[in-house]
């Protein structure tokens, strides 16, 4: 996919994330076109939660610029910031779906929130996208706790995707799941990415599915993120990076 | 205008206009619901500038619509295409489900599953209490398993840290107490009794009645609520998988803690409340603290004293068993959580009194 020569829907320059004396990234940038899947890996405590976070908008970094479709999040305050909001869908990696709501009315409280509607219109989105994702109807009557693994992801996704947004991002998507429910869940995101014309933003340690999903990736080493194509990436002689996709998971991984 | 009623030389055409996305999902719904249906109608999709998932719906919705009222709405043009994927994602709205039928008997089964439901609830109930007896009994012959450290943080947490609220609380109520008593007794020339009223219901209930309560907001909810997130987070399993008693290692500390507890905070609110009756006598009654001291010796009884704090311990058993208990039955969700916390109080603060009033009883037959 020639990617290189669409818009930037998320970009990031000189990011600097400190925690009292400690430097999570510095001078750190990463832009990420218009239909990519874009994969951010890294070590353990590298921050890849912190730059997703501050992505979102959840946390504001110590300097740079984060532009989602070219608005600074990190300067946007009350409804500019609610609207660019309104712009991405995230799935949380444990899910982060409302244990008190059954999964239609998670997939429904943005819905209701966004807009007024009838209720069976909101009832109906909410089956609509709960079906996009691949669960079965009667699944919109559960509560979270009565979910398996591979549903809960799956609801998240579906709640993610509640207001059609351009931007997704996921936080490690396939943790948790059997190999056999990684590789559907890398396939339902793939799907879902070609028909509905997606960004997928995706922090993941799976090495199968970055080899399945990813168009490029982003390796965080050295507080900075080292960017590029899948192919090249791993000729990157940086050791990390080496030891990352040519330890024996990494070569198993890029053998299929 | 999302929609556009017209006819041509086909007959009549609804127009799909601009952008039908998620952000326009309030106006779709009322163009949709709002065009009038029936009749053979034909919709064009050619002036549309963007169709997504959102959008797709409401057209689905509008085919659905017409369909129901008349034949099947025919396309001028090619059918979007993002219908062709989204469509077969919606399904025409569900017929209402038929009303459960209603008997004369519905109402006996009702009663009969709350029934079923309470008694089990007790006899949930009954066991916790029986396995709390055992471990504690089975703590006895090997007493490294009370875990002294345990019972001493909820010590510091539950009873230390209570002092000020106890001591604020008893000494305000038994000034209200001192001071309506005044007013009664002074119209009899009765003041010096007002020593007699504050001394006994400080010493037999208030003292301790107030402690109860007031460590049960504190406590029996902090131990609800502490004990149900590590239900949620697995923690009480992973105890369990380590071999480990539950019980033994959650509920027995703060049960212990707590029987301690209360009547040491028992005699602070005592002390505090006797004072406040003294100051309350001095100011507006004039009774000086030597005679107020004196009329209090004649007061009380012996027993007086030992009537209210024998309660101590016993409230302090309930409260912690009823805050572990239903923070053990936290399962699955935040809500549950919720709840469990607040039934925790009320119960416990609902048995205190209960069996407060069985002390009475019993303290009334055996004159005490």
């Amino acid at each position: 996919m020639a990617a290189t020569e669409a818009a930037a829907v998320v970009e990031v320059r000189g990011l600097a994330s400190r925690f009292g004396e400690q430097v999570v990234h510095e001078g750190l940038d990463l832009t990420v076109r218009r239909g990519e899947v874009f994969g951010i890996v890294g070590g353990s405590g590298t921050g890849k939660s912190v730059l997703l976070r501050t992505i979102l908008g959840l946390r504001r970094p110590q300097a740079g610029q984060v532009l989602l479709d070219g608005r600074d999040i990190t300067r946007l305050r009350g409804a500019e910031l609610r609207a660019a909001k309104r712009g991405y869908g995230v799935a949380f990696q444990g899910g982060a779906l409302f244990s008190a709501l059954t999964v239609a009315d998670n997939v429904a409280l943005p819905i209701r929130e966004a807009h007024r509607l009838p209720e069976d219109v909101v009832a109906g989105l909410a089956a609509l996208k709960i079906r996009l994702v691949g669960l079965p109807a009667e699944a919109g009557a559960k509560f979270p706790a009565e979910l398996s693994g591979g549903m809960v992801k799956r609801a998240a996704l579906a709640r993610a995707l509640a207001l059609d947004p351009p931007l997704l991002f996921l936080d490690e998507p396939t943790s948790g799941l059997d190999p056999i429910a990684a590789s559907a869940f890398d396939e339902l995101v793939l799907y879902l990415q070609r028909s509905l014309s997606l960004t997928v933003v995706m922090v993941t340690h799976d090495l199968d599915t970055i080899y399945r999903t990813c168009n490029r990736v982003g390796v965080i080493v050295d507080r900075r993120l080292v960017t590029d194509t899948l192919e090249r990436i791993a000729g990157n002689p940086h050791p990390w990076i080496q030891a990352y996709f040519h330890g024996p998971r990494g070569r198993a991984a890029g053998r299929s | 205008m999302y929609l556009e009623d017209t006819q041509d030389a086909g007959g009549r055409v609804l127009a799909l206009h601009g952008r039908w996305c998620a952000a326009a999902a309030p106006a779709l719904a009322a163009a949709v619901d709002g065009a009038a249906a029936g009749g053979a109608v034909a919709l064009d999709g050619r002036a549309l500038e963007a169709l997504d998932l959102t959008g797709a719906y409401f057209v689905r919705r509008l085919e659905l619509r017409l369909a129901a009222a008349g034949p099947a709405a025919s396309w001028r043009g090619a059918r979007p295409e993002a219908l062709e994927f989204a469509g077969p994602l919606v399904e025409p709205p569900a017929a209402a489900a038929p009303a459960a039928a209603h008997s004369a008997v519905a109402p006996l089964g009702t009663l009969g599953r709350y029934t079923v439901r309470q008694g089990r609830a007790v006899h949930d109930a009954l066991e916790f209490l029986g396995r709390v007896y055992l471990v504690a009994g089975a703590a006895f012959t090997a007493p490294r398993r009370f875990r002294l450290p345990s019972i001493v943080r909820h010590v510091y947490e539950s009873g230390i840290q209570a002092i000020p609220i106890v001591a604020l609380v008893a000494f305000l109520i038994s000034v209200i107490v001192a001071y309506i008593g005044a007013q009664e007794l002074r119209q009899y020339g009765g003041e010096v009794y007002v020593v007699d009223l504050v001394t006994l219901s400080v010493l037999r209930e208030l003292g301790v009645l107030l402690t109860a309560i007031l460590v049960a907001g504190r406590s029996g909810s902090a131990f609800a609520a502490e004990i149900g997130v590590m239900r949620l987070n697995d923690e009480v399993d992973a105890l369990r998988a380590m071999g480990l008693n539950a019980v033994e290692v959650l509920v027995l500390p703060r049960v212990i803690a707590l029987m301690i507890v209360l009547p040491l905070l028992t005699v602070i609110a005592d002390a505090m409340g006797l004072a406040g009756g003294a100051v309350l006598s001095w100011i507006a009654l004039d009774i000086p603290f030597t005679r107020y001291l004196h009329r209090m010796q004649e007061a009380i009884a012996a027993t007086t004293f030992w009537a209210g704090l024998l309660k101590a311990p016993v409230f302090g058993f309930v409260i912690a068993l009823v805050g572990t208990y239903r923070g053990i039955l936290v399962r699955q969700s935040s809500r549950e959580l919720g709840r469990m916390t607040t039934v925790a109080v009320v119960e416990s603060i609902f048995l205190v009194l209960l069996v407060d009033a069985i002390f009475a009883v019993a303290y009334w037959e055996l004159d005490f």
